[in-house]
C-alpha cells in the first residue's frame, strides 16, 4: 500500500469559526494506481491534496506514506519526503522564471546533493521522456504553455518519486493541449508510475483509473473503470 | 548545513537576480562601495605617505634634538597660558649648552621671526620664504650643506655682514639662468625698508616633506638677523650629539643644563620642550591615527548604509519571489535551505559591492600617485578585510530578510500571485 489515510481531519480556525475542510478522510491508493480526486471548489479537495503532498499536516488522523506515518513528521522531514517521494505538478506550473528549462528540471536533485554530472543527465533523461530534450536551454517565457507544463512534469519525474501529485494539470491549457498532457500521463502511468490527478473536470477524470469524488470535507462516492 | 551544490545554485541564482535588476543592485550596494573605497583609498594613500615620511625623516638624520619653548605637536586650541608665559629660548642657551654638555657636538640657533616680506633680484621676486638667522654651526646640526660658493662663518657674525645664503626654491626664481654668487638682492622686512644683501652661498636641495618644499628659505648671519629683528628673542635650538649612541645621554645634558638656567626646582615640570626624529615621527603617526578614525567612521557609515539598503531590497526580493521560495518548498527545500539561499545571496550583493569597493579604491589611490609625489601601495590584508567586511554586511543585515523567507507556507507561498 502506498498511501493510507485514517480519519484525516483538518480544521481551521477562522477568527471565532471552526471549518472542518476535512472531515474523517480514510483512503488507500496502491502503488501503481492512476486516481483522480474530484469534487467542486470549496469540497477539501485541494486540502486533502496539500495533505498527500506532504506540504501540511492534518489536525488529526494518521497519514501513511511508503508505510511511514508522515502525519507525525517535522517541516524537514516532510521537506525530504516531497523531494524523494513526490513529485507535483501545478496547474500554474511553477517554474522559474529566470532559469532554463533543464534548470529548472534539475532543482529537485540540487537539494538532495546530486552531482552535478548526474544532475544534468537524469535532467536530460526526464526532459526525453516528456520530448522536450530540444527546448533544455530556453527559459520558460520562451515556451508555450503545453511545453511549461512537461517542463514540470519533467521536473516531477526527475527524483523517481514514488508519487506524481498534480493539481488541475490542465487548468491553464486549451482542451487540445490538457488532452496531450494527459497522454503523457497515461503514458507514465503505463511505465509504473503512481499518479494521483485533481480536477474538477469530469473529462479529465475519466482518464484515471478511479474517480474520488470529494464533497464538504469527505468522501462522497469512488467510482473505478472496469477492464 | 547545506550542500555545496546548493551553495553554488544560490550564487549563481544570485548573479541572476543581480544581472535582473543591475541598477537596482548597484544602487543597494552603493553604501558598501563607498565604505570599501574608503579603507582601500585611505590605507593606500597612509602606506604611501608612511614610506615617504619615513624616507624623509631619515634623510634629515635621526639624531637631532630640538629644544623650543612650547611642545612640538599639533595644538588645535594654540598655546596654553603656561607655555605662553614661559621663558624664550635665548642665544646664550645655546652657548650655555654646547659648552657645558660633553654629549654634544654642535648647537645650532636658529632665529625663526615673523619673516620677511620679499626678497628680489632685479625683476623677479619671491614673497613666501622663510628669513632665518643662524651661526656657522648650522650646516653639520642640520645635516644640510653648502652646494655653491660658501657658508657664513664666525666674522659674518662677528661683523653683521650683509650676506645671505639661498635656498634651492628661492635661487630658481631669483636666478633662473644666472650664477647666484656675488649677485646683490633686496630683502624687505614687514618692519624695515629694503635692505641689500650679497649672495654668498647656495645650500644642497632637501627632500620635501609631505608635498612641502624644504628649500625655500634665506639664511642670514645670526648677528645681521638680529640687528634686523631687535626685539625677537625666540629661537629654535638645533643640536646634535657626538655620536648617535649619545642621543638619550645628550637629551638628559641638555634638559639639566635648561633647568639648571632657570632656577626650577626638581619637583617642577620644564618649562621648555625637548624633543627628537622619533617624537616628529610620532606626532606624524598621530596624524595618520586620526586620519584612521576619520576613515573608520565613513566606511562605518557607508556600510551602515548600505547593510540597510541590502536588508530593504532583499525583503523586497522576498515579496517578490514569494511564490519561487513555495515551489523551492515543494520540492524539498528545507527552512534552512531557503534561509541560507536569501543569506547567501545577500552576501554576494553586498560582497559585489565590495569587490567594486576595492577596486575603485585601488584606482583612487594610483590617482593620488599619479598627480602628488606620494606612492601608494596596500596590502593584501586590507584588501581581504575590505572584502570580508562587505560580505559581512550582506550577512548580518540579511538574515532578517532571509529568516522572513526561510518561515512561509509552502501550501501560502504557491498561491502567491
Amino acid at each position: 500500500m502506498l498511501i493510507r489515510t485514517q480519519d484525516l481531519w483538518k480544521i481551521y480556525e477562522m477568527g471565532r469559526e471552526k471549518v472542518n475542510a476535512l472531515r474523517e478522510v480514510s483512503l488507500e491508493i496502491e502503488k501503481g494506481e492512476y486516481a483522480a480526486i474530484m469534487g467542486p471548489s470549496g469540497s477539501g479537495k485541494s486540502t486533502l491534496m496539500n495533505l498527500i503532498g506532504c506540504l501540511d499536516t492534518p489536525t488529526k488522523g494518521d497519514y501513511y506514506l511508503n508505510d511511514k506515518l508522515v502525519s507525525q513528521m517535522n517541516d524537514d522531514e516532510l521537506a525530504r519526503i516531497r523531494n524523494k517521494e513526490i513529485g507535483f505538478v501545478f496547474q500554474t506550473f511553477n517554474l522559474l522564471a529566470r532559469a532554463t528549462a533543464a534548470h529548472n528540471v534539475e532543482l529537485p536533485l540540487v537539494y538532495n546533493g546530486t552531482e552535478s554530472e548526474v544532475r544534468k543527465r537524469k535532467a536530460r533523461e526526464a526532459l526525453k521522456m516528456v520530448d522536450l530534450e530540444d527546448r533544455a536551454t530556453h527559459k520558460p517565457n520562451e515556451l508555450s504553455g503545453g511545453e511549461r507544463q512537461r517542463v514540470a512534469l519533467a521536473r516531477a519525474l526527475v527524483n523517481n518519486p514514488a508519487l506524481i501529485l498534480a493539481d488541475e494539470p490542465t487548468g491553464n491549457l486549451d482542451t487540445k493541449t490538457g488532452h496531450e498532457i494527459m497522454n503523457i500521463f497515461k503514458k507514465l502511468h503505463r511505465q509504473g508510475n503512481t499518479l494521483i490527478i485533481v480536477t474538477h473536470e469530469h473529462d479529465i477524470a475519466t482518464y484515471a483509473d478511479r474517480i474520488i469524488y470529494i464533497r464538504d470535507g469527505a468522501i462522497e462516492k469512488e467510482e473505478r473503470k472496469k477492464n | 548545513m547545506i550542500n555545496i551544490f546548493e551553495i553554488r545554485e544560490a550564487i549563481s541564482m544570485a548573479f541572476a537576480a543581480i544581472k535582473a535588476h543591475k541598477m537596482r543592485a548597484f544602487l543597494t550596494v552603493l553604501g558598501v562601495l563607498i565604505g570599501v573605497t574608503t579603507v582601500i583609498a585611505m590605507v593606500s594613500i597612509i602606506t604611501g605617505l608612511n614610506k615617504s615620511m619615513a624616507q624623509q625623516i631619515e634623510s634629515l638624520g635621526s639624531d637631532v634634538i630640538y629644544v623650543t619653548k612650547s611642545e612640538i605637536g599639533i595644538q588645535f586650541e594654540g598655546p596654553s597660558e603656561e607655555e605662553r608665559n614661559r621663558p624664550p629660548i635665548t642665544f646664550e642657551d645655546a652657548m650655555a649648552v654646547e659648552e657645558l654638555c660633553p654629549s654634544v657636538e654642535a648647537v645650532s640657533p636658529q632665529n625663526w621671526g615673523p619673516g620677511a616680506k620679499t626678497v628680489k633680484y632685479r625683476d623677479n621676486k619671491v614673497s613666501r620664504f622663510q628669513l632665518i638667522g643662524v651661526m656657522p654651526s648650522y650646516e653639520v646640526v642640520n645635516n644640510n650643506y653648502i652646494e655653491e660658493g660658501r657658508f657664513f662663518t664666525d666674522s659674518d657674525v662677528n661683523y653683521r655682514a650683509m650676506v645671505a645664503v639661498l635656498g634651492y626654491d628661492v635661487v630658481e626664481v631669483l636666478f633662473p639662468n644666472l650664477d647666484p654668487i656675488g649677485k646683490e638682492i633686496s630683502i624687505a622686512g614687514r618692519n624695515f625698508a629694503p635692505k641689500r644683501f650679497r649672495v654668498i652661498g647656495v645650500m644642497e636641495e632637501r627632500p620635501s616633506i609631505l608635498g612641502e618644499s624644504q628649500n625655500n628659505f634665506v639664511l642670514l648671519p645670526h648677528d645681521t638677523y638680529k640687528k634686523l629683528y631687535p626685539e625677537e628673542k625666540e629661537l629654535l635650538l638645533v643640536a646634535k650629539p657626538k655620536n648617535p649612541e649619545l642621543l638619550d645621554q645628550a637629551i638628559d645634558e641638555i634638559t639639566q643644563v635648561m633647568r639648571i638656567r632657570r632656577g626650577l626646582a626638581a619637583d617642577k615640570p620644564n618649562n621648555f620642550a625637548v624633543a627628537t626624529q622619533d617624537d616628529i615621527m610620532d606626532i606624524y603617526r598621530n596624524i595618520t591615527k586620526a586620519i584612521y578614525m576619520v576613515m573608520v567612521v565613513i566606511s562605518s557609515i557607508g556600510l551602515l548604509v548600505g547593510g540597510v539598503g541590502v536588508m530593504n531590497i532583499m525583503l523586497v526580493s522576498v515579496t517578490e519571489r514569494t511564490r519561487e521560495i513555495g515551489i523551492r518548498k515543494a520540492i524539498g527545500a528545507r527552512k534552512r535551505d531557503v534561509l541560507w539561499q536569501f543569506l547567501i545571496e545577500a552576501m554576494t550583493l553586498s560582497g559585489s559591492g565590495g569587490i567594486l569597493g576595492i577596486i575603485v579604491g585601488l584606482l583612487l589611490g594610483q590617482l593620488v600617485a599619479a598627480v602628488t609625489p606620494l606612492a601608494a601601495g596596500v596590502s593584501l590584508f586590507w584588501i581581504i578585510l575590505g572584502f570580508s567586511f562587505s560580505v559581512s554586511v550582506g550577512l548580518i543585515f540579511g538574515i532578517y530578510p532571509a529568516y522572513r523567507a526561510a518561515r512561509l507556507d509552502p501550501i501560502v507561498s504557491l498561491r502567491y500571485e
